[in-house]
């Protein structure tokens, strides 16, 4: 009887559809005890990505709407971090993180309700046009170093009474500090999918009309998500900023904007943990082509092969890594029938 | 007996071994990590710049320190957004004991700050951004270039001793360019001109044709113009296409003119600029050293070549102060600091902050070479405003 | 400013302009008709400068035929290759999603790019002007005008009423112009769409590496340079209207002025400035100056 009960409570933990995300957090939380201090460094930059790579999937997978401009709200959070930071002390987690946040989320808002006029390819247009504009407001004036960028002088920490309870200017405590924000960013996301709005806008991307003509104010809806989408963006900026203490004007460059699009579509547009895995294997990608121990003196024209993929993951994986397993079976399927 | 002969064979094994580790631990080499862009508008600068340095190498029969050199590689591609990533690449993987690179000052930034974060030894063998050796300046970051303040300081005397009262400047608006211009504005200053204009245009745009009609308009005695790369050459050539260079002479540090006189062709000849190397100096080292880089890379060297090959010799000057142990740090970077580096661009001795105290030369443009016309300001220092060393 | 420093101006947005015209012309017509986004176009641009740059030393012997001659040579392989390239690649980019031919002429850029690099190399390239067109005309005073500027806005123009001629007056601007409106419609009454898209892909083609040649001169060969030139292609595109050539002329010389006049009088924010005036004509006319269908 014991037994009986035993194995079905086996058989329910085993079927938890959480456990490959379990399994990947525990893995990124025991890496830096293992990895070298130069792939940990890496995994550190991928899961910044990721991050961003989840927030404009709320746009692009769950609304519909392709935004060519997602990178405008990375470069403004980094930037607002450099700016606000005082040139001597570490300022304190407890009001920047929110203030950056804050400051994304508002650009967010204004450049929303210009763009969300424009429907289709425009959209995609204008969004471009936006993150170029803020792009030369940080290139072109001396507001921020111009080209050459700016310097965040010391990094900032939380501390409670004078405890200095999470000092980021400690690699190992940065590393977990950025894990722990992307466990709830993704959990953020995944709850907002589960709820009303979330599925308000999976509704507006099926079909907007539909929606309209169903009493829901579409552009308040898409608005909300287009802010929502910015603020997150501005985590991963703030995170970029203090990783390297150093920002520039190119993270807000449409190619920042173009590899984030391409992260999602590598992984599998329309899922969470596609957003997450696009990022890793957009790195991954990256550090192979340019790896010289595996291509000597080609690694230096590493574009060429990335380009390759890149057409190649497109056309053959259209809908990204999470649907290959599908994929897979759909292509054995027949054989199996005809062996 | 049997036993006694192998614990001996044993013994002396382990001896010879142990002899072995220790000489091998000596024989272990120096890594030297280029990061240097190998792709880009300023690819051409980098692969001058490996040149330079792998020749100073050869000549010391492979070895600095009397330690033999490995080398790893980074491309920067001239990206400030990606050279936090990279240098990590040669300090964090590679485990490199010295980094020498950049071109781009924005790049050199963000590598002297992890320089500093890291107690990384850096050696700069182009990027003049004068933060390095400003208020960034530290005990383990070296440049053996310039700083953009002085082939400016130089033009600006010049142009000055030469008559120009009214001025009008034009550049990128980034540090390297703004820089260049302040070094001007003061040599100007001290010889009795003033700048009456300072045209700017975001890097790396290249239409000037608007701006070209400005100058027209405002018709002053002289222009100086801080452009390097393709931007100079398309400069000097729109200048001249413009008819501007008839009535109003132009003057420039000389990446004006270095490494693009064979696109600049009929446009650039008789411009005169400042930089610390000019062709046909009159330096036995400098001699000897054109014949050994044409002959092991079948090419003229240019001003990055040296800086590249002095950046080696700089180092090598510390190494066997230190006889190539890189964990005497103190020792090594007291020697590099009271080094006298016997350069092709004649001899040169560096300043509190690392920066090089040089001559600057005036040079002329004959035919596809910048001909010396003598020294413009002798024993040149950056004022390294904002260093505390 | 002066009379004839404004005049001056006015000549140098309008001979930008003209050149704008050429790029976006080619991109507005494979957008409007193709319905591809394509990012490479930029790529074109850059590969007929660099060809310009290969081509030029054959023909450097030969004084006042040389530079016509590379032209035309230019123009017939780059008609090849778009032609071959919309065979190979573009055509299957016509079922998918906006996003899928982003991203798939984005990883297209990268290979341009790398391909370039490893035939060409790096390094920055200058362009001589032909010896016949070297000269500067005077005007007023201190500053000349340089007459190659003259002859490239002289060449754009004619392009322009080319295409005008062949839009407006032929069957096959006809079809081009209906199947800007009504693509499935065109392709119902019989009219070989996919040798259509092909001719118009390789038009497009064209018109962008033959703009390129012609400019090299004046902007000398580097890496990048595709770049540039393909965001505010895209920008002058929006404003026209997709589709339609009109409204890309007459973006192109609105985006000249704007950026030509910014860069003298409020250099800080000129990049800024032509993205401002795409919004504002976005928010007054959301397709663009002039809808198609």
């Amino acid at each position: 009887m014991k037994f009986r009960r035993f194995a079905i409570l086996v058989r329910q933990t085993s079927a938890w559809r959480g456990w490959p995300l379990a399994v990947a957090v525990v893995a990124l939380a025991l890496f830096p005890h293992v990895g070298g201090s130069f792939y940990v460094d890496l995994v550190l930059t991928t899961m910044i990505l990721s991050i961003f790579a989840l927030s404009l999937e709320l746009l692009v997978g769950r609304t519909g709407l392709v935004s060519f401009g997602h990178a405008a709200f990375f470069g403004i959070a980094a930037y607002a971090t450099a700016l606000l930071s005082p040139s001597s002390q570490p300022p304190s987690l407890a009001w920047l993180l929110p203030a950056v946040v804050a400051i994304a989320a508002l650009a967010a808002l204004a450049i929303g309700a210009f763009c969300l006029r424009a429907r289709g390819v425009y959209f995609i247009m204008v969004t471009l046009a936006f993150a170029q504009m803020t792009y030369f407001v940080f290139h072109d004036t001396k507001l921020a170093g111009g080209t050459d960028g700016m310097y965040l002088n010391v990094k900032p920490l939380l501390a409670l009474d004078g405890d200095t309870l999470v000092d980021l200017r400690n690699p190992r405590t940065f590393y977990y500090a950025t894990l722990v924000l992307l466990v709830l960013v993704y959990a953020l996301l995944a709850t907002i999918g589960r709820s009303r709005f979330g599925h308000a806008l999976a509704g507006i991307r099926a079909n907007e009309q539909r929606m309209r003509a169903a009493g829901f104010s579409t552009y308040g809806y898409k608005l909300a998500a287009f802010t929502l989408a910015g603020g997150l963006a501005g985590v991963a900026g703030f995170l970029h900023a203090v990783k390297d203490g150093f920002v520039s004007p190119e993270i807000l460059a449409w190619h920042q904007s173009g590899a984030v699009l391409l992260m999602l579509i590598l992984g599998g547009i329309g899922t969470l943990r596609g957003a997450v895995l696009g990022a890793f294997a957009f790195v991954l990608m990256k550090e192979l082509f340019q790896s010289e121990a595996l291509f000597g003196a080609f690694a230096k024209h590493w574009q060429l092969p990335l380009g390759l993929a890149v057409i190649a993951c497109v056309a053959l994986m259209p809908k990204g890594i999470v649907a290959l397993p599908t994929q897979l079976r759909r292509f054995r399927a027949p054989l199996l029938h005809a062996g | 007996m049997k036993h006694r002969r192998n614990t001996l064979a044993t013994a002396f094994l382990a001896a010879a071994l142990c002899v072995a580790a220790g000489g091998a631990h000596a024989q272990s080499k120096i890594k030297v990590g280029l990061m240097l862009p190998y792709t880009g508008t300023y690819a051409a600068l980098g692969t001058a710049i490996e040149n330079g340095f792998r020749l100073y190498v050869q000549e010391q029969g492979g070895k600095l320190g009397g330690r033999e050199i490995e080398y790893f590689k980074v491309d920067d591609e001239s990206e400030p957004s990606k050279a936090v990533d990279n240098i990590n690449k040669l300090i964090k993987r590679d485990n490199v004991d010295v980094v020498v690179g950049t071109v781009h000052s924005g790049v050199v930034m963000a590598m002297a700050k992890v320089a500093r974060d890291t107690n990384t030894l850096l050696v700069i063998p182009n990027a003049g951004a004068e933060a390095v050796t400003g208020p960034m300046c530290a005990p383990n970051i070296f440049r053996s270039s310039f700083s953009n303040w002085q082939p400016g300081y130089a033009m600006g005397k010049v142009a000055g001793e030469r008559g120009a009262k009214k001025v009008v400047t034009i550049t990128w608006k980034y540090a390297a360019g703004d820089e260049s211009v302040e070094g001007f504005k003061e040599g100007l200053k001290a010889a009795g001109g003033e700048v009456v204009k300072d045209l700017t245009l975001p890097f790396p745009n290249v239409e000037f044709q608007a701006l070209l009609t400005d100058i027209a308009a405002t018709k002053p005695d002289a222009v100086y113009a801080f452009f390097a790369g393709g931007g100079a050459v398309k400069f000097v050539k729109d200048y001249a296409a413009a008819g501007l260079n008839r009535t109003i002479p132009l003057y420039g540090p000389g990446f004006l003119t270095d490494g693009t006189l064979e696109a600049q062709g009929a446009a650039a000849q008789g411009m005169l600029t400042t930089l610390h190397y000019a062709d046909g100096l009159d330096v036995p080292k400098d001699k000897a050293f054109r014949a050994d880089y044409g002959k092991a890379y079948k090419m003229a060297p240019d001003v990055y070549a040296v800086q590249g090959y002095d950046a080696a010799q700089m180092l090598g000057i510390g190494l066997d102060a230190v006889k190539g142990d890189v964990s005497k740090r103190n020792e090594l970077v007291a020697a590099m600091e009271k080094a006298r580096i016997d350069s092709p661009r004649g001899a040169f001795t560096l300043s509190k902050a690392h920066n090089p105290v040089q001559d600057i030369y005036l040079r002329k443009v004959v035919g596809t070479e910048n001909k010396s016309e003598g020294v413009a300001v002798k024993a040149l220092a950056d004022p390294a405003r904002g260093c505390n060393m | 400013m002066d009379l004839a420093v404004f005049l001056v101006q006015c000549l140098n947005a309008v001979q930008y302009g003209l050149l704008l015209f050429l790029v976006a012309s080619g991109l507005t017509l494979i957008f409007g008709i193709l319905g591809v986004i394509n990012l490479a176009h930029g790529s074109f641009y850059m590969i007929g400068a660099y060809l310009a740059y290969a081509l030029a030393p054959l023909f450097a012997a030969q004084s006042g035929g040389g530079f016509p001659a590379a032209l035309a040579i230019g123009v017939v392989l780059s008609i090849v290759f778009g032609y071959v390239l919309e065979w190979v690649f573009v055509s299957y980019l016509y079922e998918r999603d906006h996003l899928q031919q982003v991203l798939m002429t984005y990883g297209l850029i990268l290979v341009f790019e790398e391909l370039r690099s490893i035939a060409l190399g790096d390094d920055v390239h200058g362009v001589a002007v032909p010896g016949w067109l070297a000269g500067s005309v005077p005007l007023g005073g201190v500053m000349t005008y340089p007459v190659y500027r003259l002859f490239m806005s002289g060449v754009c123009l004619l392009v322009a009423l080319a295409l005008y001629a062949v839009i407006a007056r032929t069957r096959v601007g006809m079809a081009i112009r209906a199947g800007a409106s009504n693509r499935e419609m065109v392709q119902a009454l019989g009219v070989d769409i996919r040798l259509l898209y092909r001719i118009v892909f390789a038009a497009g083609v064209a018109l962008a590496v033959f703009a390129g040649m012609l400019a090299a001169p004046v902007t000398s060969v580097y890496p990048g340079m595709g770049n540039q030139v393909l965001i505010v292609s895209f920008v002058v595109v929006v404003i026209g209207g997709i589709g339609s050539i009109r409204g890309a002329l007459l973006a192109s010389l609105l985006v000249g002025f704007v950026d030509t006049f910014g860069n003298v009088l409020v250099p800080q924010i000129a990049g800024v400035l032509v993205y401002v005036l795409m919004a504002v004509i976005l928010l007054w006319r959301p397709e663009g100056l002039f809808r198609t269908g």
